[in-house]
């Protein structure tokens, strides 16, 4: 509604103008490029990276004279991990903003909380957030990068049933992040002939899981250990695991896939294996490996602008932005709509996420194969063949 | 401070019938609502503190009662959207009831020890009781219905919390000028000299507890149909803390001082968005500055500043 009065202001004072005049000089106006993320508060382990490749890439396209001819500006604002805050700045971008595309939403409930908002206003969003619920319903306007905890629990699985282990306990952390895995784990166990004989928990501020892990240690049923948690918990839990002397094969979920897990564990991470997107592993994947370009000019990219390391996080949020940039090269505009298709037309493309296929009952468009199985090997990642 | 109460009310309607029109598009309309929603939480809450001096940091509790009572109620059992806030409001008002007999025989630090457990209990039982809640990546709400229409955009929720923010001051204002309200401020002064004067102490500190509870839940309903969605992070103890802040900032035992806090402690997260994570840091040293130089929150502190003034004056 205040568009409309917007509009007719607009239209009165440009009245006074030659029209013909108003008309080019908008479109030659930048493009404006919404993101809401998590940057500060418990989540700013997601917002960061995403930020600062956002803004890497961003700076790179207008370097390079920008996008069909037009800048990039990025207009991004910090929900601090908040559902309702993200909701509040998406109508921020959407309403004062006017930006043309929104990246981001770090957390599955900050992009659950923008979803109505996008899909009323017909904004195209991808997000960065992992749980399945945010294409499953397909919802018009909304994709996502990273590949969801389903696939992480399946690509396990898949593993654990290759080396015959069939009796499997669960211990999954009481975060928004466990929680859902434990979810989707549930899920899916029985899919790949996996019964899961035990399932225990740890809060994610927990000190000791000794109490979990000795249960689990004198269940004789139990054939192998999947921890799904983030951050310091699952450390922690592996820590514990080796002072029990426990033999039974552990696995972790894509959570820990980042340097700061194998410092934390230490020598306890000897032998832990766990999905990952392939980015932690740029240097060792085969030389005729499809995402081996791409995954390693992004390190190197990233790494030389911030001198630090590389988090899957920064990586899902290029292929984001890389497929905006992409669909908008298809598209020949930035007519929101005509983007949109164009997304949704995003066949064989070479991210870091993974090789992505969308279609229209599709708008994550990963297989279970954008995973890789890795294994700590010597305090180091290795790829399990 | 002399004003007579009917002006403040009369300013306050004109500057809430006139926001609409000079406000440039949704976003700004949506920081106001989001600013009443807060102002009429905070009012309850001052009752409780600013007025009887009871503190309570666990009101975001209320809050997420209220919104997953809505939440739960309308989209998992089809319950009309009323229904589920009254039962929300009951429930909250029962648990309140329930727990102010002990918790409010407790005064100073046992008495906000109690509030928080209580509030963390609360966030805690919505973040573990997935199948219900859908745990900390929350759950989506249907719009607000009532009698066949729905209140959906932003202006018609705009007009809503309007009317609750109006009717909410009037009430408070009302009350604290009753007996009941002097008891309450005469329970703030002195407990015992309040029971010398005949007062059932423990009756009035218990309603009050219980209507700002109700209170709260309700706004906490009105929030979940308005964001479309609701996270547990809405009931944690930071938004607890963050109401308090807002009666501490406008001002203890001051009605418009609530309505300040809450439009200023909402706007300013806005203004400072720019400022590339700076944000935390200035906003905690407006917080400082502010307890330094206006101990008693903004309202108090100035009309007190502005009587001697006067008194000097004259």
């Amino acid at each position: 509604m205040s568009i409309t009065r917007r509009n007719s202001l607009g239209a009165a004072l440009a009245a006074g103008f030659a029209v013909a005049m108003a008309g080019p000089a908008a479109a030659q106006g930048p493009v404006r490029i919404g993101a809401v993320l998590s940057v500060t508060g418990p989540a700013s382990f997601l917002g960061d990276p995403e930020l600062k490749t956002l803004q890497l890439y961003i700076d790179q396209v207008n370097a390079q004279g920008g996008l069909l001819g037009r800048k990039l500006v990025l207009v991004h604002y910090d929900d601090g991990g908040e559902a309702g805050k993200a909701n509040g700045f998406t109508k921020r971008l959407l309403d004062n903003d006017h930006v043309d595309v929104i990246i981001g939403g770090s957390t599955t409930g900050s992009t659950m909380a923008m979803i109505p908002l996008v899909d009323r206003a017909q904004v195209p969003f991808i997000s960065l957030a992992g749980g399945v619920e945010i294409v499953e319903p397909v919802k018009k306007w909304v994709f996502k990068t990273p590949y969801t905890d389903r696939m992480a629990a399946e690509r396990v699985f898949a593993d654990m049933k290759q080396r015959g282990l069939t009796k499997v306990a669960l211990l999954s952390e009481t975060s928004g992040f466990g929680i859902s895995g434990r979810k989707q784990s549930k899920l899916v166990a029985a899919k790949y002939g996996i019964t899961l004989v035990a399932d225990e928990t740890y809060g994610p501020k927990d000190t000791d899981v000794t109490a979990q892990l000795t249960k689990i240690k004198s269940n004789p049923a139990v054939q192998a250990l999947f921890v799904f948690g983030f951050g310091q918990g699952p450390a922690l839990v592996t820590k514990n695991y080796a002072q029990l002397g426990m033999k039974m094969p552990l696995y972790q979920s894509h959570g820990v896939a980042s340097e700061g897990f194998i410092k934390l564990a230490g020598a306890a991470a000897e032998g832990v294996r766990l999905p990952s997107a392939p980015l932690l592993i740029a240097d060792k994947l085969p030389a005729g490996d499809p995402q081996k370009k791409v995954v390693e000019d992004y390190v190197t990219a990233y790494t030389t602008k911030y001198h630090e390391p590389v988090s899957g996080f920064g990586g899902d949020t290029y292929t984001a932005f890389e497929i905006w940039v992409d669909a908008v090269k298809r598209a020949g505009s930035f007519d929101k709509a005509k983007v949109r298709d164009a997304i949704e037309q995003t066949k064989g493309f070479v991210g870091i996420s993974g090789i992505v296929n969308m279609s229209p009952t599709d708008h994550m468009g990963l297989d279970v194969s954008a995973a890789r199985l890795l294994e700590i090997h010597n305090g180091t990642w290795t790829l399990v063949k | 401070m002399a004003l007579p109460r009917s002006f403040g009310l009369g300013a306050l309607l004109v500057v809430l019938a006139v926001l609409p029109a000079i406000l440039p598009n949704d976003f700004y309309l949506d920081v106001a609502i989001r600013m009443a929603i807060n102002a009429v939480v905070v009012i309850g809450l001052n009752l409780l503190i600013g007025y009887t001096g009871q503190i309570s940091l666990g009101h975001a509790g209320f809050l997420g009662i209220g919104a997953y009572a809505s939440a739960i109620l309308t989209a998992n059992y089809g319950w009309p959207s009323a229904a589920a806030m009254l039962a929300g409001a009951i429930g909250s008002g029962g648990l309140a009831l329930l727990v102010a007999r002990p918790i409010l025989r407790l005064k100073g630090h046992y008495l906000a020890m109690a509030t928080l457990g209580l509030g963390i209990i609360i966030s805690i039982v919505l973040v573990n009781e997935v199948a219900l809640t859908g745990g900390p990546d929350g759950m989506s709400v249907p719009n607000f219905s009532l009698f066949g229409f729905e209140i959906a955009s932003e202006q018609a929720w705009y007009w809503v919390v309007a009317v609750l923010l109006l009717g909410t001051t009037w009430l408070a204002l009302n009350l604290i000028d009753s007996p009941a309200g002097r008891a309450l401020q005469a329970i703030h002064g002195s407990e015992i000299a309040a029971r010398v004067a005949g007062i059932d102490t423990t009756a009035a500190k218990v309603r009050i507890f219980v209507l700002s509870a109700v209170l709260t839940s309700i706004m906490g309903s009105v929030t979940a149909h308005y964001l479309a969605f609701v996270t547990p992070t809405l009931s944690d103890f930071f938004h607890s803390i963050a109401l308090v802040t807002m009666v501490v900032i406008g001002g203890m035992a001051s009605i418009y001082g609530s309505l300040l806090g809450a439009v200023l402690l909402t706007a300013l997260p806005q203004v400072l968005a720019g400022l590339e994570g700076g944000e935390t840091v200035v906003f905690g040293l407006i917080l400082i500055v502010t307890m330094i130089f206006l101990p008693r929150g903004l309202v108090p502190s100035l009309a007190l500043r502005r009587l001697a003034l006067r008194r000097r004056r004259a």
